[in-house]
């Protein structure tokens, strides 16, 4: 069926000439933008002109042997602490998403101590252990030792930051971990046990691929906190970034220099981290447009 | 004609949930088997028992024979072990009503993936299997794509080949196309009926009344965890002897 009038109606002949779309302006973004640049102008004057931020003892320092070493110290740290962390936190995941009522329970109360417990805190009572316990035994449980080592010799500055940075860190990382398998379509999983596929085989190929997508963004706000974090690290006489730049200005004075340096290497850090975490993302976003 | 898929009096409770009150079913090898009832009547829950996503509470489901996720022993059911489990798998596909394909895998090793780690056949000889069975499903020049780029009729049709690549015994579809815009629902059925013709032993639960009339060789009608019919289709679509069964295919139709 057709609308001869309908069609007529759509069919009016405009005699004017095509309109031309004007956009709104908006006076005010231009001159907030103005207000803006010229507060940039002023800091960034005040930057050069200024002689007491003192560019060239920052550019002296910035690649000293001793601060190169610092924030090799700071990486390896850093690295401790995600990696052990993480292998921790998805043990405790799955113990967490367990159907075993103990198991779950065990990594329930896990990330209650330690996200409870400040970081500061649990790593001087890692160093302080040997008041605690002087000797560390190893044997059967409740039965005979094959062996015991002083405390001290077994935990030094290195390994107890390292230890506490990692223990803290699985506390987060069960949490995000979790969270990632949580947010896989349960029919992903069901799909994988309909066709078969072996449960670790599940795990690696299908599940974890996916809890990435989630796991990643948070993990790299973990990582990049933890570069920073592990400056407080500086309180057990650790030479790592902080701790090395606090040296160097208590021997030579030059504060704003060089908290300036270690500023800069934080920021080429998590910059750095940034950008693998960016091409992570990517790779783990396949097949999702 | 042997008996390939065999349920004896199966139970199943989700709580206080009686969902399955003693099902007995019977498909033989190459014939089509089309469930059909109410919503919450257990269809899909009878097609998980039949290959362990569901545990019954008691009864039997048997393979060619063989009892699916228990071992017989002393008068007793014994759960089998996981990997005994996942083996049995093997020779049943499903294909569920919402896809369910890894989306972080491109079609050819979302249909290779089962072949390669549950049955552990060599790469070479899985890759010709899933260029023969996507060309089967028409998608052979998608083997490269992602599943979220293609039409819902498309990935279940790869979801199919999925579960084909098992080269399963039986074939079970829960609703295949209830997640489909109308449109797409006939490539779909199409391919059902391909398999049909060339004698896969299929159990499906639908609403597509033509298809079961076209395609089936029993229907089953269920209400309330039980089987109320089940026979031809001219007899049940057409004749049927319950009146349950009788306004369910008034109201479908």
């Amino acid at each position: 069926m057709t609308l001869p009038g309908a069609t007529a109606e759509l069919a009016v002949q405009r005699d004017e000439p095509a309109l031309r779309v004007v956009p709104r302006r908006h006076p005010l973004r231009w001159i907030a933008g103005g207000g803006v640049l010229l507060l940039l102008a002023m800091a960034g004057n005040s930057l050069v002109t200024n002689p007491a931020w003192e560019w060239d003892v920052v550019g002296q320092y910035l690649f000293a042997p001793s601060v190169l070493r610092s924030v090799v110290l700071t990486l390896e740290l850093t690295a401790l602490g995600i990696v052990l962390g993480f292998a921790l936190g998805t043990v405790l995941a799955l113990m967490r998403l367990s159907p075993n009522r103990l198991l779950s329970s065990v990594a329930w109360g896990y990330v209650w101590f330690f996200r409870s417990v400040p970081l500061i805190l649990q790593l001087l009572f890692w160093y302080n252990l040997a008041l605690l316990y002087p000797r560390l035994s190893f044997g059967v449980p409740f039965g005979p030792g094959f062996f015991d080592i002083g405390t001290m010799d077994l935990i030094g500055p290195l390994t107890a930051a390292a230890l506490g940075l990692a223990l803290h860190q699985a506390a987060y990382a069960a949490e995000i971990v979790r969270g990632g398998l949580l947010s896989v379509d349960p029919g992903q999983r069901e799909a994988a046990a309909a066709l078969g596929i072996p449960r670790v085989r599940r795990l690696f190929r299908v599940i974890l691929p996916q809890a990435m997508r989630t796991i990643v963004p948070n993990a790299g706000n973990e990582i990049i906190g933890l570069v920073k974090g592990t400056s407080v690290v500086y309180i057990m006489a650790l030479p790592e970034l902080f701790y090395q730049v606090q040296v160097i200005y208590m021997r030579n004075g030059r504060v704003m220099a060089l908290l300036l340096v270690a500023a800069v290497w934080y920021l080429v850090l998590t910059t750095a981290l940034s950008a693998v975490q960016y091409y992570v993302e990517r790779h783990y976003g396949r097949g999702r447009s | 004609m042997t008996s390939m898929v065999e349920l004896h009096d199966v139970h199943k409770r989700f709580g206080p949930l009686h969902v399955l009150r003693g099902v007995s079913l019977s498909v033989r090898q190459g014939e089509v088997a089309v469930i059909l009832g109410p919503s919450g009547s257990g269809k899909s829950t009878l097609l998980r028992t039949i290959n362990h996503l569901e545990k019954v509470e008691s009864g039997t489901v048997e393979i060619e024979g063989e009892l699916v996720g228990y071992r017989r022993a002393g008068g007793q059911l014994h759960e089998l072990h996981e990997l005994e489990i996942l083996r049995q798998r093997t020779k049943i596909g499903f294909v569920f009503q919402s896809f369910n394909l890894f989306p972080h895998l491109t079609v050819r090793q979302n249909v290779a993936e089962a072949p390669l780690s549950a049955q552990r056949r060599r790469r070479a000889e899985v890759d010709a299997l899933v260029t023969r069975l996507l060309d089967r499903v028409g998608l052979a020049d998608k083997a490269d794509a992602y599943p979220r780029t293609l039409s819902g009729g498309q990935q279940q049709r790869v979801a199919i080949a999925r579960a084909l690549a098992l080269e399963p015994k039986v074939v079970l579809f829960d609703e295949p196309t209830s997640a489909l815009d109308p449109e797409l629902v006939g490539e779909v059925l199409e391919v059902m009926k391909d398999l049909a013709r060339t004698g896969t032993t299929m159990l499906v639960v639908t609403h597509e009344i033509g298809f079961a009339r076209e395609v089936a060789d029993t229907v089953v009608f269920m209400d309330a965890g039980r089987i109320l019919e089940q026979g031809p289709p001219s007899q049940v679509l057409d004749s049927p002897r319950h009146e349950r069964t009788r306004a369910f295919i008034g109201k479908v139709l």
